[in-house]
């Protein structure tokens, strides 16, 4: 079976789509990417569909072997990639596709400023789906790889044994890492908290803490304070990704992707979905400051974003100049030839 | 739809949720993507994309309008066993010194009590389950257990529960069930359902390691639970 071999698993990679919306009502939350958008444009790059399954990094990624015929990758988000082909080493960046033969190695560094990027398959990661998704929920152990981060060994099988044919694409203007403030839609609690807390919370700058994973990230800055002592806690009701929950000791909690389904601490606010992935990206250490919009602004917002995504997903475009060595490669065209572009390597063998 | 929980409000959420659907099936609320239950509150989750929050308020208003309250649900019952032995049942022996009671009429009054699934929610196929009787009524634990394991049977103030999954927790865990509580290639993926009536019976910690051992193992199934005849 085609398959990526996991050499270095990295500090928390999981397998992620789009997500599983239809078991929210029996506890199961969401989980998908963090950022669904450098999900979408990695599937893109290498002409998945849209709720193709990736390998969501974070901080530092993996090292993989591959184990297929040749194989298409491409990675979105602010990584750089070194690959290994017979003892030799290159870097490559993100944002474009990168077709691998068998062997090769392909290694997602260091990825900053911002915490994660997608590295996507062309076939997508064929783990079997669990309720709708192949995203990875480690909590109860569902979906992914047997329901966990990867580890030294894993196999990530593949749905395809080989690459697509046709040139590797790229994705010429790559989105910016943005600093804006992340916009808030307040409540459904704002009453639970002091209007000098929720006039703090629109003006104040707040640091990521270390405290982040998939469930959450943990803010420090000034303390939240609640209209009153019993005002820290409600009675459950739904938490959604997004949500800013601050329980008694007045530090906020925004929830993410894999955050629970319900929960008992008031909500100041929630973080609209165009700024989503912006915020659960952010890096432990970085600045966040938070602006009060009201609920039509955030759905226009939505809409804008989607069509920015969309404007994105249009531009990617065949990687020109000379003809594409990988793409005859794949097609068997050749038995072998010297890549005059990287004279230090060796003989690209194919046909096998 | 309510300021404390009750069996009543859990049924009026179910009641507007079954209601919504009902809308949402005809057409009436654009954009709606789902639905969380909670104890006092329904959650419309909508594509911004597809419909707007001005949009779907007035659909909801309309549905609140001509709501019919009803049963939380038929509810099926259970009879779920539970060791309340040594280390399965860590704060019996606190809960019972807060109660003013022995450990074994703490036993008895938690066995005695038919519970009623109020909510899932929190962790996969976690049940929220009430009332507890009065008498039986104490806050979360002051130092929450970074570590409580799957299958712990816990209370805090009216509500039960029992965590389907290793978990941080706060809850005073007082006995362990061998049930299977969410298994995701079964449909309905929870073994537990809003309405469900549920009874814990006493069974020795042997046993119920026994019983755990064979679930985990597929030779037995937790439906297997259910009363006769429900």
């Amino acid at each position: 079976m085609s398959h990526l071999l996991v050499r270095e698993p990295g500090l928390q990679s999981t397998v992620q789509d789009t997500g599983r919306d239809t078991a929210r009502r029996y506890g199961v939350p969401r989980s998908g990417a963090i950022d669904p958008s450098l999900l979408r444009l990695a599937n893109e790059l290498v002409g998945n569909d849209a709720t193709a399954a990736a390998l969501e990094v974070r901080l530092a990624g993996p090292t993989l072997e591959v184990h297929a015929d040749s194989v298409r990758v491409a990675c979105a988000g602010p990584a750089t990639l070194t690959v290994t082909r017979d003892g030799t080493s290159r870097t490559e960046s993100s944002w474009r596709s990168l077709t691998l033969g068998r062997g090769d190695l392909v290694a997602v560094r260091s990825v900053t400023p911002t915490t994660t990027a997608y590295l996507a398959v062309a076939g997508g990661i064929d783990v079997p789906p669990v309720l709708g998704s192949r995203s990875t929920y480690v909590r109860a152990a569902l979906g992914g790889l047997e329901g966990r981060a990867l580890r030294a060994g894993d196999r990530l099988p593949l749905a395809r044994d080989a690459a697509p044919s046709g040139p590797d694409r790229l994705l010429p203007e790559p989105p910016r890492v943005q600093d804006a403030p992340l916009r808030v839609v307040l409540g459904p609690q704002e009453q639970h908290f002091t209007a000098a807390a929720r006039a703090l919370f629109a003006s104040a700058t707040f640091t990521v803490s270390n405290d982040v994973d998939r469930m959450g990230m943990r803010l420090d800055g000034p303390r939240l304070e609640h209209a009153a002592a019993d005002r820290a806690e409600i009675v459950s009701e739904a938490v959604i990704p997004g949500a800013i929950q601050v329980p008694g000791d007045g530090r906020p909690i925004v929830l993410l992707a894999d955050g629970q389904t319900v929960g008992g601490y008031p909500k100041l606010a929630t973080v609209i979905s165009a700024d989503l992935g912006r915020a659960g990206t952010a890096a432990p250490g970085s600045s966040l400051r938070f602006a009060v919009v009201d609920v039509p602004t955030a759905e226009a917002a939505a809409r804008r974003a989607c069509s920015e995504l969309r404007a994105l997903v249009g531009s990617i475009r065949p990687l020109s100049g000379g003809f594409d060595l990988q793409a005859l490669y794949e097609c068997n065209l050749i038995g072998g030839v010297v890549d005059m572009t990287r004279p230090d390597e060796t003989i690209i063998q194919a046909g096998r | 739809l309510s300021e404390v929980i009750s069996a009543a409000a859990c049924a009026r959420v179910a009641a507007l949720d079954r209601a919504v659907a009902d809308a949402a099936a005809h057409g009436q609320l654009p954009g709606l993507t789902g639905t969380t239950r909670a104890f006092t509150v329904l959650t419309l989750h909508y594509d911004p994309l597809v419909g707007s929050r001005a949009q779907l308020e007035e659909g909801v208003r309309g549905v609140l309008d001509g709501l019919v309250p009803g049963a939380l649900a038929e509810g099926r019952s259970w009879r779920l066993p539970v060791s309340y032995e040594g280390e399965d049942a860590p704060d019996l022996a606190a809960v019972a010194e807060a109660c003013g009671l022995g450990v074994d009429e703490v036993v008895r009054r938690h066995a005695g009590t038919e519970f009623q699934v109020y909510v899932l929610g929190f962790l996969p196929g976690f049940p929220f389950m009430g009332d507890l009787p009065e008498s039986l009524r104490v806050p979360r634990r002051a130092n929450p257990r970074t570590r409580v394991p799957a299958g712990a049977v816990a209370i805090t103030g009216q509500l039960g529960a029992i965590y389907p999954w290793q978990s941080p927790g706060g809850w005073n865990l007082i006995g362990r069930c061998p049930a299977r509580l969410f298994n995701p290639e079964q449909d309905p993926p929870a073994l537990l359902a809003p309405g469900d009536r549920v009874r814990f019976d006493p069974t020795p910690a042997v046993r119920v390691a026994e019983l755990a051992e064979a679930i985990a193992a597929g030779e037995l199934d937790s439906r297997g639970f259910l009363e006769q005849g429900t």
